[in-house]
């Protein structure tokens, strides 16, 4: 489209990949300002994605097609959408941070880490650009390794436990996933392309096995109660850096998968499957929320609290319509930037008290004002204050939810309450409580470098809540496109129109109920 | 006459292999012990030679040439194994030579076995006739017998050895019983014969099961296949590391060959009775193997049971192949799966054979404690060796998997994928735990530090084998046509 024949997409895989390889040939000082400029390059090569991106279109942006594999066809496949899009920019605003979050906290093996960053930041973005099913899962499994490192080298104190829990967990799931891609290509007119897939009908007995299947690969990864038990362990184990891309990032592929395949691909499914969803994400806010209410350790917390989060994020989009789809996409952004902000503070903190223990950290407030400043800010945006950007899209997200049932917008409604109680009561302590008397004197307030890390993540916090139509109107199309695609074999299920041939229709009408009365 | 010269030369790569064996054993007396690196050398020459013989009739696809009245043929299947056995062969040469050196068991005579055992190997891949096959499998069990004690002054050798010979003899055995079975059927031993007549009588003969059953349960033996893999372990753990890389790869991929064409030319008739069979010896196999290669602490040990689950998956792609909608893409996928199955496995083991703990071979996963600390480079290799064997991507051995369960998806056999992918997973807690060892423990200060003996023909090795596993890993594209040719002169 408006990409002028620069393979944006394959430069934005290779930054990385090119600055991993190069660590094996430097020096510990030099891998970081390395893997600063790799993933500051990457940002640069992202940003003007979000201005030569055209949000009239749902057609998938930057496209880029070669042959891969010839038996059977498989192609190197990329391309971008307002689904997509939100969520490459996300990543590659993410991963500078986490470099910077890194500089000082990691000793060991500085090179290797740096590495595994890098590799993690090509993987990702993949994941989020490949329009070749197959494609997809390369860089789905790709993860694995890295992140197993991350965890198990540079982790805490239980990181053995919590590496291979991770690794055994995402593994497990993702594996039906290859047999469910291996059944559509023999359903879907033997192809891998994500596109052609998604404009197939299958039987609806295939659909609710492949349902399933996709099912455990995403739910894991999202990770969605029940399967949810890794996300702590690994969180709490994990560097800095790590808790920041899982939280930030990986959690997000979950939902990217229901989104791009689920929705689109088995839409019979997905309805029939809609009430067992939507209860699970109402667990998953509640139950996660309890669960943040009693931990005593930061990052445990966190992790809870991002169960609860995500929990949203899969009720928007299973109650399938416009703004309930819309509210998941911003609210994945979202829980990236303040989770990934909140993770980064815990992190700041315990390079100085050595302790993520809330009760080793109270009264922050009068050493360390700036910290205090911050970390309010990103909690007050994590239990969704109007004004932020997590009010917005959780907002978005009930108004969905309302428009499918009053009740279960109701018990949704308790998250974010209990996100208050367990939010400010950490504030409470953290910030506000009577200081330890021997931690007043030692504790140094935010460097320049902490304050660059994020001052970025504040100004989005505000910027997204203030002024969040920007986003959302680029992510538009796209939606519609979904939900155009969902409603198709509801609509006409003998005509069968495509999603492509859909999406025109509903194109032109910014009346977000229009679509409502479809997916019901 | 002149019929008879183009059957020797239909065999001149096998009658090269024997003769540079012989010349390997006259020469051995007269080396002085300090060149006998030179014997090695010969042995690869040999190989290369025979490459290239081998890929000019490559020239002539899909022409398949029969020798001495049908009791060989070469064809483009036979072709494809015999490429990568001998590329198998040479690596594993060159892998010996620091290994054995080591170890203090350079002996001339190593070489000269492990080609007799190739040319066993290449009568297999290329025989028409049950009886050509057997004795192609003779000769390459009888050179590995004698192979795994080599290391004569290790009780653990003489033991695999005693044990292999005696269990691959009684599979042996049994073989033979089913192939006496079946030519009592078909009046001939030739796998045409056998074809024809099972195709006129019908499949419903009792004793045409029970021959089928004996000829499957001796070719499992081979395959180590559970309920018949109970030699591996042992065998595996007391061989010589080259030796047991040799056997896990060349002997592995050499049966598997020889077992597709029994099955498919031979025994095509009966698809539906043995894709039945092996469907739950393939389930069992990667259960078992999966499960109890959990528990081990011996990292030799280990990669015998998984060798015993990656042939597990391998026979999933054959069971497709059996299936009534399965066909070619289920036997490419098994030659695909076996070669890139090579890679990481020799890889694997160049590592292991490496390490050193004092005088003696590290060869506990414990030994790998901190190696990426002390031997960065040899970790990292490891690791992408580990993660092709687990399947993971962008590796060789994702892509083995791929193929092998995406024709199992197509003939209908969903279900079976799910499992063996799930058991997929469990494998990658054993793999991973090499990983986690080299990578997270810190290694015990008073203990003997491993160090590495390296060598320039074992880089060679490494790189080869590095190279095969990610290479392949992204562009498979060049093995899988290679494949997919080959596998169609298998009637």
């Amino acid at each position: 489209m408006h990409s002028g024949g620069i393979p944006w997409l394959t430069l934005f895989l290779l930054i990385p990949l090119a600055g991993a390889a190069a660590m094996y040939f430097v020096t510990e000082s030099t891998a970081r300002w390395i893997a600063l400029a790799a993933t500051l390059a990457d940002l640069f090569v992202a940003l003007p994605l979000w201005w030569l991106f055209d949000p009239q279109t749902s057609q998938m942006q930057f496209t880029e097609h070669v042959a891969w594999i010839t038996a059977p066809p498989i192609y190197y496949s990329l391309g971008l959408d307002g689904i997509s899009l939100p969520l490459v920019l996300m990543t590659a605003g993410i991963m500078p941070l986490c470099v910077l979050a890194s500089w000082t906290s990691i000793t060991t093996r500085v090179q290797s880490f740096m590495a595994m960053l890098l590799i993690m930041e090509t993987a990702m973005i993949g994941v989020f650009v490949a329009l070749d099913f197959v494609l997809f899962y390369v860089f789905w499994e790709a993860m694995l390794i890295p992140m197993y490192l991350l965890i198990g080298v540079w982790g805490g104190p239980n990181r053995l436990y919590a590496a291979i829990k991770f690794f055994l967990y995402t593994l497990a799931g993702s594996v039906l996933l290859l047999v469910a891609i291996f059944a559509l290509y023999f359903y879907g007119g033997h192809t891998f392309d994500i596109l052609a897939l998604s404009q197939g009908t299958y039987p609806a007995s295939l659909q609710m096995w492949l349902f399933l299947a996709f099912f455990a690969a995403f739910a894991v990864k999202i990770p969605m109660f029940p399967f949810h038990t890794w996300l702590p362990d690994a969180h709490v184990e994990a560097p800095t850096a790590g808790s920041v891309i899982l939280a930030s990032i990986l959690l997000k592929m979950g939902t990217y998968g229901f989104l791009r395949f689920s929705l689109p691909m088995l839409p019979d499914a997905s309805h029939a499957f809609t009430p067992m969803m939507v209860g699970l994400s109402i667990v998953a806010i509640i139950y996660g929320a309890y669960m943040a209410l009693a931990q005593v350790d930061l990052k445990k917390l966190i992790a809870y609290s991002s169960v609860s989060h995500m929990g949203f994020v899969t009720l928007g989009i299973f109650v399938l319509n416009q703004q309930g789809i819309e509210g998941a996409v911003l609210q994945m952004v979202n829980h990236g930037i303040t989770t990934g902000a909140l993770f980064l503070c815990v992190g700041m903190i315990y390079e100085r008290t050595h302790s993520r223990l809330i009760a080793d950290n109270v009264g922050l407030a009068s050493p360390m004002p700036q910290y205090a400043t911050l970390l309010m800010i990103f909690a007050l945006s994590s239990l969704g204050l109007p004004g932020t950007n997590s009010f917005v899209g959780e907002f978005l997200v009930l108004i969905g939810t309302f428009l499918w049932s009053k009740v279960a917008t109701a018990f949704a409604s308790l998250g974010i309450i209990l996100a208050a109680v367990y939010i400010l009561w950490m504030v409470q302590r953290v910030v506000f409580g009577v200081p330890l008397p021997h931690q007043l004197s030692k504790l140094k307030d935010l460097n320049k470098r902490e304050l660059a890390t994020l001052a970025p993540l504040a100004l989005l916090v505000f910027w997204i809540g203030l002024f969040p139509n920007p986003l959302v109107s680029k992510m538009h199309q796209s939606v519609n496109n979904v939900i155009a695609s969902m409603a198709r074999t509801k609509v006409a299920p003998t005509a069968q129109p495509s999603a492509r041939e859909a999406a025109p229709l509903l194109a032109g009408s910014t009346e977000p109920l229009k679509t409502e009365e479809i997916s019901r | 006459m002149s019929l008879y010269g183009t059957d020797l030369l239909a065999l001149l790569p096998e009658l090269i292999i024997v003769v540079t064996a012989c010349l390997v054993i006259a020469l051995d007396p007269i080396t002085p012990a300090s060149r006998r690196d030179l014997l090695a050398w010969l042995s690869l020459g040999s190989l290369a030679l025979c490459l290239g013989l081998t890929m000019g009739q490559i020239g002539v696809l899909n022409i398949r040439v029969s020798a001495f009245s049908d009791l060989v043929v070469v064809d483009a299947y036979a072709r494809f194994w015999k490429v990568l056995l001998y590329g198998v062969t040479g690596l594993t040469i060159m892998l010996s030579l620091p290994y054995l050196k080591a170890e203090r068991i350079h002996l001339g005579e190593y070489y000269a076995f492990i080609l007799l055992s190739l040319s066993g190997m290449m009568v297999m891949v290329s025989g028409a006739d049950l009886l050509t096959i057997y004795l192609g499998t003779e000769l390459m069990s009888l050179s590995l017998y004698v192979m795994t004690g080599l290391n004569r002054s290790n009780p653990c050798s003489r033991e695999a050895a005693a044990k292999y010979f005696v269990l691959g003899a009684f599979s042996s055995g049994i073989l033979l019983y089913g192939i006496s079975l079946l030519y009592g059927m078909a009046g001939s031993t030739k796998l045409a014969s056998i074809a024809a007549t099972i195709g006129s009588h019908g499949a419903n003969d009792p004793l045409l099961l029970i021959a089928v059953i004996l000829v499957a349960v001796g070719f499992s033996f081979k395959l180590a296949a559970v309920p018949f893999h109970m030699w591996t372990p042992d065998v595996y753990e007391g061989a010589p590391t080259s030796v047991t890389a040799f056997m896990a790869v060349a002997a592995k991929a050499a049966s598997f060959a020889a077992f597709m064409r029994v099955f498919v030319e031979g025994l095509g008739g009966l698809k539906a009775d043995w894709s039945l069979l092996f469907l739950l010896i393939a389930l069992a196999t990667l259960v078992f193997g999966n499960l109890v290669a959990i528990v081990q602490t011996n990292i030799k040990r280990m990669l015998a049971y998984s060798s015993i689950a990656h042939a597990g998956y391998a026979l999933i792609g054959f069971v497709a192949a059996g299936r009534a909608t399965g066909g070619t893409p289920g036997l490419a996928s098994v030659m695909i799966y076996l070669a890139l199955y090579a890679f990481m496995t020799l890889g694997a083991f160049a590592v292991i054979g490496m390490l050193r703990k004092g005088g003696i071979e590290g060869e506990e996963i414990e030994d790998f404690t901190g190696l990426a600390k002390r031997q960065p480079l040899a970790a990292f290799l490891m690791l992408l060796f580990m993660a092709s064997l687990a399947g993971i991507p962008p590796t060789a051995g994702f892509i083995g998997k791929f193929y092998v369960f995406m024709a199992a998806v197509e003939s209908g056999l969903a279900w079976l994928a799910a499992i063996a992918l799930i058991f997929a997973a469990v494998s990658a807690y054993y793999y991973m735990r090499v990983v986690m060892v080299m990578y997270m423990r810190e290694p015990d200060p008073s203990s003997v530090a491993p160090r590495l003996v390296t060598s320039p023909a074992l880089s060679f090795v490494l790189a080869f084998a590095v190279a095969g596993v990610i290479l392949f890993g992204l562009f498979p594209d060049p093995l899988v046509s290679f494949a997919l040719q080959s596998v169609l002169t298998l009637k």
